[in-house]
């Protein structure tokens, strides 16, 4: 859907602070236009500093930004075509909410009834109308944030940067907000750049994901393939729950990879021919079924005592641990309408799974 | 002790303002009413040439003051440069030295360098305002600079990434931020200005006295009424100036709110 041109190009970016903090270790993506776009990582590794770059508060130490298709390396932030909505809110305490929405455009001389016109348009957009002479402290933390929203689209930017938008609002407001924040960016058709360490966020959000560690960027791909596919252990590891054997490879036929795992025995599955020596074998919880009976020979299965229960209403996770003391997750649908609980703890059971619904990971 | 009303066991600063009313050159009883010595006072030529060259150091001195100031405290929270804890330090002096080693150093350094006497008028009184700004600024700076530590730096990008530029964002952003800390400061510069004693009894020539200096030479012969009123008039200004810096330095008005 999002198939446009890019609009950011980040080449080779990296950010050093001092001799020993790299903050972001050559990183090289490009960003379309029109698309919605996450950083997502775990804490300090980077996104900030990443997104700080683009919007021109920090200055790359190596590599270069383009923003529609122009070099960025001399443009102060407040030249460059894009806004950005901080983790802090920043909405400036001491001005009205429409002065707050109104500054962009006061500060770049845009008429004054022009001004009036257009701040009321975008406190609308983000229904906020009508609160337009209230002062920041009289707003809730959810309505600041469309403060600073509305402040940022209403300078009509190609790029809008959000830094952690979410993080401190409440479960239920958080939301409500990525819904509002995936309608506000269909309405407008402004490219969004996201930060967050909420994967759920970014998976539910954004048309792609690029995932970090370490100031890299481990696999950029759109959320249902960062799922499906990782192309690591950390990615596999960090987006969602994954249940990862260590395994080695036991020989490669055209397309196919055979692995040998302990306690799983050998088993193919799909994956290049380069794979070799020591791999790690994934699976997800949901792709793991249990069996009271042993399973045919084409399934992959491990025999186990159900260690743990899990219940969270519409599925539970059932932990179950083998010989070797490994715990496997298992996720069940609770489809049918009973409170019979279908395993219970001391249960032993068979998982099983297809083998390839798991997944090959070399690094 | 011996009065039969007992004002005497009044505070002294309460004696000196009742007194100042009192119909009563003695000033040991208490004889009725009177506005008389403020009327005397003013018509004191001496005593009001004195007032009014303390206003005029002490609106000088605020004025520069706060300026220099703001702009010490912006500087150092704004900028790093070799050398800025030391410097940090070093503007802390005035504040820590004691009053009469400053005004020692200030004569010194205005004989040293031969600072012109027999100027006209406001510049007689221009040593007195260099050095009252020198040991009032850092007052200011630290003031503002206590106020700068709250400051969100957010806000300062928030403003740039809306396309204001720098000048802009001190204008629109940091300054209306500080304000309630330069007012405060302001006050402070003022009424230390107003008082001082020491120092300006060190840099003051026989054509450039002071209120509190001409007071000090007033009540070397004997305390009278007009002094009282005098002094009167200075309390009442000095309290106000201070209630009004306590006033905007209080949480209350401080516009910052947000942060969280
Ligand atoms: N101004 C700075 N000076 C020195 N080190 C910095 C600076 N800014 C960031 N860092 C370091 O760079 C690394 C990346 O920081 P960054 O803020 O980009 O992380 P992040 O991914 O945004 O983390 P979080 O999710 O906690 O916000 C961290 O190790 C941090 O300590
Ligand atoms: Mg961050």
């Amino acid at each position: 859907m999002a198939e446009g041109q890019p609009i950011i190009r980040i080449r080779e970016v990296t950010k050093r602070f001092g001799q020993t903090v790299t903050a972001v270790d050559d990183v090289s993506l490009d960003i379309r236009e029109g698309e919605f776009f996450a950083l997502l990582g775990p804490s300090g590794c980077g996104k900030t500093t990443l997104l700080r770059m683009i919007a021109g508060f920090e200055t790359p130490s190596e590599g270069q930004i383009l923003i529609d298709g122009q070099d960025m390396s001399k443009v102060p932030p407040n030249r460059r075509p894009i806004n950005m909505v901080f983790q802090s809110y920043a909405v400036f305490p001491h001005m009205t909410v429409a002065d707050n929405v109104g500054y962009g455009l006061k500060v770049t001389n845009v008429p004054k009834a022009e001004i009036r016109e257009r701040a009321e348009e975008a406190l609308e957009l983000v229904k906020l109308g009508g609160l337009g002479g209230r002062k920041p402290d009289q707003l809730s933390g959810g309505q600041r944030q469309r403060v600073a929203l509305a402040r940022a689209l209403v300078k009509r930017p190609k790029v809008l940067l959000l830094d952690e938008p979410l993080s401190a609002l409440d479960a239920k407001l958080r939301e409500a907000m990525q819904l509002e924040l995936v309608r506000l960016q269909h309405a407008v058709g402004i490219t969004f750049v996201i930060v967050t360490h909420d994967q759920n966020e970014a998976l539910s959000m954004a048309n792609r994901v690029a995932v970090m560690e370490h100031g890299r960027v481990r696999q950029l791909a759109p959320p249902s393939e960062l799922y499906e596919f990782p192309n690591c252990r950390f990615v596999a590891d960090f987006i969602g729950k994954m249940n990862l054997f260590e395994g080695r490879v036991a020989g490669i036929s055209g397309e196919e990879v055979l692995v040998e795992v302990k306690g799983l025995g050998r088993f193919s599955l799909p994956g290049e021919g380069e794979a070799s020596g020591e791999v790690g074998i994934a699976v997800r919880p949901e792709k793991v079924r249990l069996r009271r009976e042993k399973p045919d020979e084409d399934m992959v299965a491990v025999h186990g005592k159900v260690s743990e229960v899990a219940y969270y209403g519409g599925s539970s996770f059932v932990y179950v641990t083998d010989e070797t003391g490994r715990t496997i997750s298992v996720n069940l649908q609770n489809e049918a309408r009973t409170a019979e609980p279908g395993v219970t703890i001391g249960d032993e059971l068979w998982c099983a799974w297809k083998p390839r619904d798991s997944l090959l990971l070399s690094t | 002790m011996d009065a039969p009303d007992g004002r005497r066991d009044l505070p002294p600063i309460i004696l000196l303002v009742v007194y100042s009313f009192n119909d009563s050159r003695r000033n040991i009883v208490w004889r009725g009413f009177t506005f008389k010595y403020y009327e005397k006072a003013w018509n004191t030529e001496s005593l009001i040439e004195a007032f009014v060259n303390s206003l005029a150091i002490a609106v000088v001195n605020t004025a520069v003051a706060t300026i220099l100031g703001v702009l010490v405290a912006i500087a150092l929270w704004r900028f790093r440069f070799p050398g800025k804890a030391a410097y940090e330090g070093f503007m802390m002096l005035p504040i820590v030295i004691p009053e009469i080693c400053m005004g020692v150093a200030m004569m010194a350094f205005f004989a040293r360098v031969g600072w012109p006497t027999g100027l006209p008028w406001p510049l007689t009184l221009s040593n007195i305002m260099i050095a009252h700004i020198a040991f009032s600024f850092p007052f200011v700076a630290v003031t503002v600079r206590g106020r700068l530590v709250g400051f969100n730096r957010e806000l300062e990008d928030a403003s740039k990434d809306l396309g204001a530029s720098e000048w802009q964002t001190m204008r629109y952003i940091v300054l209306p931020y500080l304000r309630p800390g330069i007012i405060a400061g302001a006050l402070i510069a003022f009424t230390l200005s107003l008082d001082d004693f020491v120092i300006t009894f060190f840099t003051a020539g026989p054509n450039s006295v002071t209120l509190p200096v001409k007071i000090f030479s007033m009540v070397r012969f004997s305390v009278t009424p007009e002094v009282n009123a005098a002094s009167t008039v200075l309390i009442v200004i000095t309290v106000i100036a201070t209630v009004l810096a306590m006033r905007f330095q209080s949480p209350s008005r401080r516009a910052g709110g947000e942060e969280g």
